[in-house]
């Protein structure tokens, strides 16, 4: 599975109304996490919306966003690759846990109840595609979150502070998971946090916003 | 000589018997030839499920029997529909209307025959139309002092009857005017009648008029003609005496005839009049006035009017219609009309003229106590010019309203 | 395409109403060629001026609309202000839909019934405590002051201003705000009233005008409660416009246009009392007072709400009961006997208006939920959002028919449709219906649809999901609950919906609304009682399913039941 995927941000720049709110050049190889620290209003969400697609008309960008050597900068959110973690699992209420991990997996996959079912094995959760999201402990969630993220097949990941609403025992064993996992796949992420401990396990490069 | 008389001869008959002429039978023919598969939207006030009922049948009759698609269209006030003819009429709309047939008489017909909104004459030349023998009742051709001229079509009867609760009055109600008051100063809060300009509470004031009156022939003539401050003084003179000893002090007056009717279900008033003879009984039948009810109409009489159907002037299916307002002058739908178990309206059809046959039809009998034998309402007023319900209306208004 | 939408609703909701109110324009100032008149002239002023007993018709109008708002939302407020999640106020939230559903005109013949001399609670009293053997003879209901009219709107009116702060109050998060001023020593209602309401009013502030357009201008209410010596303006217009003496309609179209002045005279009052109660009541919460008058204020807003909801339930009851009854008369406290006969003879008839009523509503409201989903995903995805609570903002206009008077415009419209060659049919009705059911639906939905977390979508997109795959499987099923309610709220809308039926349709369209109100004009109320079920019945139907379908739906998914 480990093609390797390779994430560039060339000379990206934003602005609101009139002044820079962040200017970033970084390449982000095959498994790498990258860490993005800074305190709220530094402009990390800011970044994050850029890259996913969903910069607000209010803010202007320049620069460009390569993936894989393909310019993604004007693509549409859904034709980027670009998978997200958010700090809430965000799980589908309306759909059962399987329904929430095919949601993402590309309409041509094949054996797509075999795959949900290995997933859901792999993260210790045998069983629970039939289950209600709702029904789900608060670590559960979250794991199932990171591998409906895994079968949409991305090529790069955000990760926006997806640790910051765990306890701290469930935080690092999540953490684990997530950072392990991204890199035996190969997806270059970018980690979005103030948690330092965060930045600590991803082991990758860390650069600061706001200084 | 021959050859004349065959051309003199149909001529000769026409004006004998109008409506048994070859051509004229020809005619409807091809009226009724016309007529077939076409819709018919019928505008007709729906206030009473008994009328509705009616109509009901009459739908089913003239699609067994004419093919017509007959629809009620339900108003709660036949101005409504004037409304509507009157509105197309200012878009331009003149041959295409969505009225078809109107329930109506008086004002409404007035105000439609002076502004061109009426298709017509078409009544001369229905067949059963004969039947209302007109030589003999000019109450059929007669709307409110107006000559109808063939622009609408008699229906039915009205006649101001009055009903009470002998329970609470006994058997002797007041039968003049003049006892009204009285009694209405022995009982007081116990009668009332619809306020202005309800049509029912507009004829009220016209049947105290005619009866204070000194000059009653005025009032067949338009009111310009005459002095209405002399002739209605006794009027305001009598209600402004009257008033105080009225439901709600005269303060406050019922909408119209059903609602006075309401009045009297519920027992605020013991005293009320209607326009149809027969709807006391029939309330009594649906469980709204009590087993006592009884009615009658004054000494002297009580005013009665003809009700009709019209045509207006831009309906596109003016044959079906035409069809429809024809068989409505059947004898069949005639008597049905009359009974009282269906509706109560007196037919328009000059029963003493029609043939056995037909004269059976309307053998009616009812021994219904708070229904009157028809022999009770032979004496009948005929209504003023219609230009006095106006002038009386506004007024009544200007002496009552806002005070 | 989705662009389109806002324009689209605009269009389609400003157009019929400026094209109406010219149409009623020209003939108020003499111009009506069908009628002869050809030229302009002040005539029907001064024959509307010489009206008698004018001047008192404006003034119940102009009163009864403010009095029956400010009423509505001091209730509304207190009662807020005083929920403590008791049983009580868990009903009383659980009522506001069927009471919403219940038709005007059913609650205001209810009412009549009820208070009336000869009504429900003076016979339950009678004889035995009062020794009436007949009805008093007091003035109650049509009272002259316009007391009963009043009565009966501020019974609709609690719902329907309740329901929009219900939708309103989460934007502001109430919870939070009187937690903290309690916390800085404030009793629970008085901190609610400081720290909510000055929040809150901005939001509900265009349905409030809209009560006092609809108030000032009320036909159908003012025709069974109302004053009659004389009557309200509007009264008087629909009596004038349905003359006999055809010259009259240049004095009703002029008086359409008095309507709209007096409509908008009142709002203006209203926008002064605004600002006089914003100084007042800046100078209340800078007193600082903790609120010594708690208890009292909580009981008030908890006993008129519980009155008026008892009081239309108790109107509808005596309608109901009024339905089956045999001969039923003062001083009984019930009927004789009772009698399946009324519903009877009503049945053969109910078929065809309840399916042309279904058909039109079903049709308006599904217009209007697709218009109103297309302009809300429209701004999502140009991420521009209205301003809230502005005046001037353009969805303002979607408040303009719920505040031009109906009786000012719709008989004007009707002359257009017809100049259009549009025929009466089922299509132009749900047009019609459409002007009312529209921004109803909008302002039911829109509040959800804005607050709707904007990281769903992003996920959805994130997985590879297309715009509108996010919005058919992500946006709708989690917003099914707040589309049903909508739904339902539209539903009720067009079931309630009379003039424009009638007028539109030329009565070849009929309702079950158009067919009460027709039958009501028999004054029988065994009839009527029949009617006003069957017509309470059906919004209600929309209401069941609206809650009852996410239910069944989302049974095995927890998050989905009372979201979001």
């Amino acid at each position: 599975m480990s093609t390797g995927h390779r994430l560039v941000l060339d000379e990206v720049r934003l602005v609101l109304a009139g002044s820079t709110l962040l200017e970033l050049d970084a390449e982000i190889g095959p498994g790498e996490v990258f860490t993005v620290m800074g305190p709220s209003g530094s402009g990390k969400s800011t970044l994050l919306a850029y890259l996913a697609g969903f910069l607000a008309p209010a803010f202007q960008a320049s620069g460009r966003v390569l993936l894989d050597d393909s310019d993604i900068t004007r693509l549409p959110a859904e034709r980027r690759g670009i998978g997200l973690l958010f700090q809430d699992p965000l799980l589908f209420p309306h759909l059962s846990v399987a329904g929430n991990l095919r949601f993402g997996m590309p309409r041509a996959m094949p054996d797509k109840a075999a795959r949900v079912e290995t997933a859901l094995a792999q993260v210790g959760l045998a069983g629970f595609g039939p289950r209600d999201p709702a029904t789900l402990s608060g670590g559960q969630k979250a794991r199932v979150a990171l591998m409906r993220l895994l079968l949409s097949a991305p090529r790069a990941v955000l990760l926006d502070e997806p640790f910051s609403k765990l306890d701290r025992q469930l935080r690092h064993d999540m953490r684990r998971l997530v950072f392990d996992r991204l890199r035996e796949a190969g997806l270059p992420s970018l980690l979005v946090t103030h948690d330092r401990e965060d930045a600590e396990d991803a082991g990758g490069r860390v650069i600061e916003l706001g200084q | 000589m021959s050859f004349r008389l065959l051309r003199v001869l149909p001529l000769a008959a026409m004006l004998a018997v109008p409506l048994h002429t070859a051509s004229a039978q020809q005619e409807w023919e091809s009226v009724l030839d016309e007529a077939r598969g076409q819709s018919v939207y019928w505008h007709a006030w729906a206030g009473d499920t008994r009328v509705n009922d009616y109509l009901e049948w009459v739908k089913r009759r003239v699609r067994d029997e004419h093919e017509i698609e007959l629809v009620h269209v339900k108003i709660d006030d036949t101005g409504a529909a004037v409304s509507r003819v009157l509105a197309e009429r200012s878009a331009s709309n003149h041959d295409d209307g969505s009225v078809d047939l109107i329930w109506l008489n008086g004002e409404n017909f007035a105000a439609m025959k002076e502004n061109d909104l009426l298709y017509g004459p078409f009544a001369e030349r229905l067949p059963n139309f004969a039947l209302t023998f007109p030589e003999h009742n000019p109450e059929v051709v007669t709307d409110f002092t107006l000559p109808t001229e063939g622009y609408e079509s008699p229906w039915g009867k009205a006649q101001i009857t009055f009903y009470y609760d002998a329970g609470e009055v006994g058997d002797e109600p007041p039968r003049s005017m003049a006892q009204l008051l009285t009694w209405a100063e022995a009982n007081p809060g116990r009668f009332t009648y619809p306020r202005i300009p309800d049509f029912l509470g507009s004829t009220f004031l016209k049947q105290a008029l005619i009866a204070l009156a000194d000059d009653g022939d005025a009032l067949y003539e338009p009111v310009a003609q005459s002095d209405f401050e002399a002739v209605t003084a006794p009027l305001w003179e009598y209600l402004d005496a009257l008033h105080p000893h009225l439901w709600r002090s005269g303060r406050q007056f019922p909408a119209n005839g059903p609602e006075l009717r309401r009045l009297m279900a519920d027992g605020e008033v013991a005293l009320a009049f209607t326009f149809n003879p027969a709807e006391p009984a029939a309330a009594v039948a649906d469980f709204e006035l009590p087993e006592s009810t009884r009615s009658y109409v004054l000494d002297g009489g009580t005013l009665g009017n003809v009700h009709f159907v019209a045509i207006p002037f831009n309906s596109p299916r003016s044959a079906a219609a035409m069809v429809v307002a024809d068989f409505l002058l059947s004898p069949e739908a005639q008597a049905r009309k009359q009974d009282i178990s269906v509706w109560g309206d007196p037919t328009v059809l000059d029963v003493a003229r029609l043939d056995e046959e037909h004269r059976a039809l309307f053998d009616q009998h009812s021994d219904h106590p708070a229904l009157l034998p028809p022999e009770a309402l032979a004496e009948t007023l005929p209504e003023p010019h219609p230009s006095w319900m106006t002038a009386l209306q506004d007024a009544w208004q200007a002496r009552y309203v806002g005070r | 395409m989705l662009r389109l939408a806002p324009w689209l609703i605009v269009t389609l909701l400003v157009g019929p109403i400026l094209a109406g109110l010219a149409m009623a324009l020209l003939p108020a100032f003499g111009y009506l060629p069908a009628l002869g008149g050809h030229g302009f002239s002040l005539d029907p002023w001064r024959q509307l001026l010489a009206q008698p007993g004018l001047a008192r018709s404006v003034g119940v109008s102009f009163t009864s609309g403010l009095v029956t708002t400010a009423i509505s939302l001091a209730v509304v407020v207190l009662f807020l202000a005083g929920v403590s999640g008791s049983r009580l106020d868990r009903w009383i939230r659980r009522l506001v839909a069927p009471l919403l559903s219940i038709p005007h005109a059913a609650a205001a013949f209810g009412l009549a019934f009820l208070i009336a001399p000869s009504g429900l609670l003076s016979r339950l009293v009678s004889p035995g405590l009062t020794g009436w053997e007949r009805p008093p003879d007091v003035l109650i209901v049509q009272d002259p002051w316009g007391l009963s009219l009043m009565a009966g709107l501020i019974i609709k009116e609690i719902p329907f201003l309740l329901l929009m702060c219900l939708a309103a109050l989460p934007q502001i998060d109430p919870e939070r705000r009187v937690a903290m001023a309690r916390s800085l020593g404030y009793r629970p209602t008085t901190a609610w009233l400081k720290v909510v309401t000055p929040s809150l009013y901005p939001l509900i502030r265009l349905p409030v005008f809209a009560v006092i357009a609809y108030a000032t201008s009320v036909v159908d209410v003012a025709l069974i409660l109302g004053p009659t010596l004389p009557p309200t303006l509007a009264v008087s217009i629909l009596v004038w416009f349905n003359d006999p003496d055809l010259s009259r309609r240049f004095m009703a179209s002029a008086g359409a246009v008095l309507q709209l002045g007096v409509t908008a005279a009142a709002l203006i009052a209203w926008w002064c009392l605004e600002r006089l109660v914003a100084r007042l009541g800046r100078q209340w919460l800078a007193r600082g007072g903790r609120g010594n008058g708690d208890s009292p204020l909580r009981l008030a807003g908890k006993g008129l709400i519980g009155l008026a909801t008892l009081t239309a339930f108790a109107g509808i009851a005596g309608l109901a009961l009024y339905s089956v009854a045999a001969f039923w008369r003062f001083p009984d406290a019930l009927p004789q006997g009772l009698t399946a006969a009324h519903w009877l003879r009503a049945l053969p008839a109910l078929s065809g208006p309840v399916a042309t009523t279904a058909l039109i509503a079903i049709g308006a409201t599904l217009i209007a939920l697709a218009l109103t989903l297309a302009a809300l995903e429209n701004e999502q995805r140009t991420g521009r959002q209205p301003a809230q609570g502005r005046l001037l903002s353009a969805l303002t206009l979607l408040y303009l028919p719920l505040i031009v008077p109906q009786i000012a415009f719709l008989f004007g419209l009707v002359v257009v449709m017809e100049s259009l060659g549009t025929r009466p049919t089922h299509a132009l009705v749900i047009f019609g219906h459409l002007l009312f059911v529209l921004p109803y639906v909008f302002l039911s939905l829109a509040e959800s649809y804005r607050r709707f977390d904007p990281r769903w979508s992003q996920l959805a997109l994130s997985l590879g999901t297309s715009r509108n795959g996010a919005f058919w499987r992500v946006r709708l099923p989690m917003l099914l609950a707040p589309m049903l309610t909508a739904a339902a709220v539209g539903l009720a809308v067009s079931i309630g919906q009379y003039l424009p039926t009638l007028l539109l349709g030329a009565g070849r369209v009929p309702t079950v609304t158009t067919e009460a109100v027709s039958l009501a004009a028999g004054g029988n109320r065994r009839v009527i009682g029949v009617w006003a079920m069957v017509q309470a019945s059906l919004p209600l139907v929309g209401f069941i399913i609206a809650v009852g379908l996410p239910r069944l739906l989302w049974g095995n998914r927890r998050d989905m039941r009372g979201s979001p």
